[in-house]
């Protein structure tokens, strides 16, 4: 029987055979953490009395969920994250002003790399399966524990395949696919499996939309989202920093031709309009056409999920020349500080500037309801982020809609909810 | 080992970030957590637990961010165990680490109402419901994951294999 990637990937990993089900022990080639989740592996490695960790070169520190500080505490925080990272010469601790939000600066510093494992302590770790790596969420503890060992104890997931054919419509996104996707499968609908995403859509769109969707592979429940290894993936991976320096090798995982699949979809992408995730489920999704007269008071584009430099000069284009709405706060929230160096030289941050956004620096603040603009009671907020719980970005009564940042763009010019054909 | 305990019942994709809010997330202390676990959906959970009491949930629980800091205050709050009809993945392996018993039982969770009396036998596989006079079972436990929660977490395991 044929392995799918992240079968591959694990039989590699664990030097056995393995099978959907069976739990393996397999060593991490990077154990990362922002400043909460590490915050609470540390406190669990000092319970534990480990004084030593297994290999300082496979940590990654990233403080950015509420940084820079947003208050006392979370200074507090960060700083026994910065001290322990000192003392154990952790090799990727990325201060404030050199990283960003974790997982896009992953994988644009070659972090992680094609066929690797990593384990990360934060849900959307997934998001490097978009460079053909098993990376995966767990949780704090997990993190001590592969700090401590070097491994990692896993169930080898079944596999699912979404197939994505057909010539995308204008202001149709990646984004969008993975919505259309979740409005199929709804939040439980890939529990405990591994999904690789295919079809000849990935040929049209930039590697940057496979991010957004493997991203939000843990909003169907998925333990990673992974594509397949091409060109786009290559010249992605040997133009980052790690590789430029050290060019190290890596072992592409390439699914097998027999490889079996629990779950198999076949879209037609064709007919797919912009999709909005409506209160408060990322799967409770309408075609745009569907969401009429949603005023929004706020409009928060970037994040993990769409920070992207596409997605900065795809929101871009809309503000070209025009004004936000009056009553309407806009917040850029570019995915990294590269990310952000990057839209400086194209001049964006320059044409949001002139439309009256924000241009924010690269933090999680707004997407957690955390800091930088968190919604008050019952204000609406179209956003690029990955997730609408209620509360999620601040008070319970607040209302958040999901969508491209074109969309999200055009809704900031707008008031409401609406696309770019309408600015 | 046996969990004993009356029923707190939800509803299913209870999400971490209604276990515990964003603007929680920097607690790590125990006692603190326990204060604001659940507490979007019920302010005064952590009033009606009594030490050893079971979650019973539909589908899904658990789904969303993966914050250690969601069954830590579960635990924290005195709750023996989880049994659900299916729960998030990060959140299932967060609570086998930290030495949270959760279970998957549909027919437990369909036939049981808030109040009622449980008694888990974790190894057994087996849940009864004292107040209904019923008794329902469950898979047993991989021989890995027993081990984990034999050892009252993944702590354990870490220290024999670094042989401390
Ligand atoms: S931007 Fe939002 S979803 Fe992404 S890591 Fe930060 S808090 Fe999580």
């Amino acid at each position: 029987m044929g392995y799918t990637i992240a079968e591959k990937i694990l039989a590699e990993h664990a030097g056995t055979e393995v099978t959907p089900g069976q739990i393996v022990n397999v060593p991490v080639d990077m154990a990362m953490a922002n400043e909460l989740s590490a915050a609470l592996a540390i406190k669990e490695l000092n319970k534990w009395g480990i004084e030593k960790l297994a290999d300082p070169e496979k940590v990654c520190l990233i403080p950015d969920h509420f940084s820079p500080a947003k208050d006392i505490n979370a200074a507090g925080i960060a700083k026994v994250v910065h001290d322990f990272a000192r003392k154990h010469n952790v090799k990727w601790y990325l201060e404030v002003g050199r990283a960003g939000i974790e997982h896009a600066v992953i994988p644009l510093e070659g972090i992680i790399l094609p066929g690797q494992i990593m384990i990360g302590g934060d849900s959307h770790t997934c998001t490097a399966g978009a460079v053909n790596s098993f990376s995966t969420g767990v949780g704090s503890t997990d993190i001590a524990a592969a700090w401590a060992t070097g491994e990692v104890w896993l169930k080898v997931p079944r596999s699912a395949r979404l197939i994505y054919n057909g010539k995308l419509r204008p202001h149709v996104y990646g984004k969008d696919l993975i919505l259309h996707t979740l409005k199929d499968l709804g939040t439980a609908g890939a529990t405990y499996m591994a999904i690789e995403f295919q079809g000849d859509v990935f040929d049209q769109l930039p590697i940057w939309d496979r991010f957004t969707m493997a991203n939000m592979a843990i909003e169907a429940g998925a333990k990673t989202g992974l594509f397949r290894f091409d060109d786009k993936t290559r010249e992605l991976v040997e133009s980052t920093p790690r590789y430029l320096v050290d060019q190290p090798e890596y072992h592409v995982a390439k699914p097998d031709d027999n490889a079996v699949y629990a779950l198999e979809r076949v879209y037609d992408v064709s007919d797919i309009e912009p999709q909005v995730a409506c209160p408060f489920s990322p799967d409770n999704v309408r075609n745009i056409s569907e969401v009429k007269d949603v005023k929004i008071d706020q409009a928060v584009i970037g994040s993990c999920t769409n920070g992207w430099l596409e997605d900065l000069r795809r929101a871009a284009e809309v503000f070209r020349g025009r004004k936000v709405a009056d009553n309407v706060r806009v917040i850029i929230l570019p995915g990294s500080q590269r990310i952000a160096r990057q839209a400086f030289d194209e001049g964006l941050p320059q044409i949001f500037i002139d439309a009256g956004c924000i241009f924010s620096t690269s933090t999680c603040g707004p997407c957690i309801g955390g800091h930088m603009g968190v919604l008050g009671e019952n204000e609406v907020c179209v956003s690029t982020t990955n997730r609408n719980f209620a509360g999620r970005m601040g008070h319970l009564s607040s209302e958040v809609y999901l969508t491209n940042p074109a969309v999200a763009a055009a809704s900031a010019v707008l008031g409401r909810i609406g696309t770019p054909d309408e600015v | 080992m046996n969990i004993k305990g009356k029923v707190y019942r939800v509803g299913e994709n209870i999400n971490t970030d209604v276990i515990m809010p964003g603007r929680w997330c920097h607690l790590t202390d125990d006692a603190e957590l326990a204060e604001h676990c659940m507490e979007d959906l019920d302010a005064d959970f952590h009033k009606k637990i009594s030490k050893g009491d079971v979650i019973v949930a539909d589908d899904n629980f658990g789904c969303g961010s993966s914050r250690e800091v969601a069954p830590l205050s579960i635990k924290a709050s005195g709750i023996g165990g989880i049994v659900a009809k299916s729960f998030a993945r990060i959140f299932y392996r967060n609570a086998i680490n930290i030495g949270l018993p959760i279970f998957e039982s549909p027919e437990c969770v369909e036939a049981t109402e808030a109040g009622d009396e449980l008694e888990i036998d974790m190894f057994g596989g087996t849940i009864i419901n004292h107040t209904k006079g019923r008794e329902f079972t469950f898979a047993p436990f991989p021989p890995f994951m027993k081990t984990i929660i034999e050892k009252g977490g993944l702590k354990g395991w870490v220290l024999e294999k670094l042989g401390k």
